[in-house]
């Protein structure tokens, strides 16, 4: 039963190595490479990373679920990342603003710097700025970091709801905004543009 | 028609969003199933800052005043991890992807309506306010935001919640850099 190795095996270096070949394969593949395109999402005219990066959330999410019931894997088993309320809350901020104003994500910037998109090079340069900066002054707010920790804890169990409850409502709500910005995108498609 | 393009190194068309969240959903599926965990993209690069640190300011990095501290405890080589070799995989993959469908070129991107200055000055500083971002969020939109929602994590739906939220709410502040 999985997880078949543990993520500091030397086997998984291994596999990282090949998931992350897929993992930029099909970013670029995607259109992740070009940050007009990424940042058409907030502004209504390429709703790509939306498709793809829910289409994406709710494959993973669904086929987990059918694993632990075909016995092929222990979810308990499985890293999940731990919530703490304000840290979370500020970083998801901070990471919105940069999106809008670099264009990138930390991934996405890898692969389209391997393609030899400067923007993404300087997106990269950019990014490891702030974390030595945010390492550099990381007493004044090691406190707030660590505060608020309700562990691994579930979006479900934080609702309140029932595990297969919630991720049918997600599935829903995923394909509805499929739905939604495939017709926002058409009405403006006119200013649609090449990359 | 196809061959034409071909020789001509047109790009080719990107390929349909759905396939790609579906063959990207596996991977993430296949990533928990052998692993243990799923993908991760700012991870490496925190790891790469740790390194540098250890060895120019070994001090800092080797005390609790570091947040890097967790990397490099009892001696331990920050990049001995697999999010190291994950994102070395990114850029072979993205390279790849790259040459097949001729889009490899040097190009600053930006909007017609902007300079490469401001385009380069924007990335730069965006870059900066993610990194931040994603230090305090415990990863990025792929290790703290698509495994955390894969996984069902609050802490996944909160941080993608607020990068969109966020994204949005200050999108028309920022709209001359992209419209």
């Amino acid at each position: 039963m999985g997880p078949l190795f543990n993520a500091t095996d030397e086997w998984s270096f291994v596999i990282a190595l090949v998931i992350g070949i897929a993992f930029g394969y099909l970013l670029e593949s995607a259109g992740f490479s070009s940050s007009r395109k990424l940042a058409g999402v907030f502004y209504g005219y390429d709703f790509v990373v939306l498709q793809v990066f829910f289409t994406a959330a709710i494959t993973a999410a669904i086929g987990l679920l059918f694993f632990e019931y075909f016995g092929w894997i222990d979810l308990s088993d499985i890293w999940v990342n731990r919530f703490y309320t304000g840290s979370a809350i500020l970083g998801g901020a901070l990471m919105g603003l940069g999106f809008v104003v670099g264009g990138f994500c930390p991934g996405t910037s890898a692969c389209a710097s391997a393609i030899g998109k400067i923007d993404a090079m300087l997106f990269l340069g950019g990014f490891i700025i702030g974390v030595v900066i945010f390492d550099a002054f990381y007493p004044l707010y090691a406190g707030f970091y660590k505060a608020g920790n309700q562990g691994p804890i579930k979006i479900y169990e934080s609702l309140g709801m029932n595990r297969e409850v919630f991720l049918l409502l997600f599935v829903i709500i995923a394909i509805a905004s499929f739905v939604a910005t495939g017709y926002i995108q058409q009405k403006i498609s006119h200013k649609s543009k090449k990359y | 028609m196809e061959e034409v393009k071909i020789q001509q190194n047109t790009p080719r068309k990107y390929m349909n969003p759905y396939l790609a969240g579906v063959l990207l959903g596996l991977v993430i599926l296949f990533s928990f199933y052998l692993t243990r965990e799923g993908l991760g993209a700012s991870g490496a690069f925190k790891r790469g800052v740790a390194k540098v640190e250890q060895i120019i300011i070994p001090a800092h990095v080797n005390s609790e005043k570091s947040a890097f501290y967790h990397y490099v405890k009892n001696g331990e080589d920050p990049l001995k991890n697999r999010l190291v070799y994950m994102i070395i995989g990114v850029f072979i993959g993205g390279f790849l992807s790259g040459a097949i469908n001729h889009r490899l070129k040097l190009k600053l991107e930006h909007s017609p309506k902007i300079t490469s200055k401001t385009r380069a000055i924007a990335a730069v500083i965006g870059g900066a306010i993610f990194g931040i971002g994603s230090a305090f969020g415990r990863g990025c939109t792929s290790g703290a935001g698509l495994d955390g929602m894969a996984v069902l994590a609050t802490s996944g739906f909160v941080v993608v919640g607020m990068i969109f939220g966020v994204g949005y709410l200050v999108a028309w502040f920022f709209r001359k850099l992209w419209i």
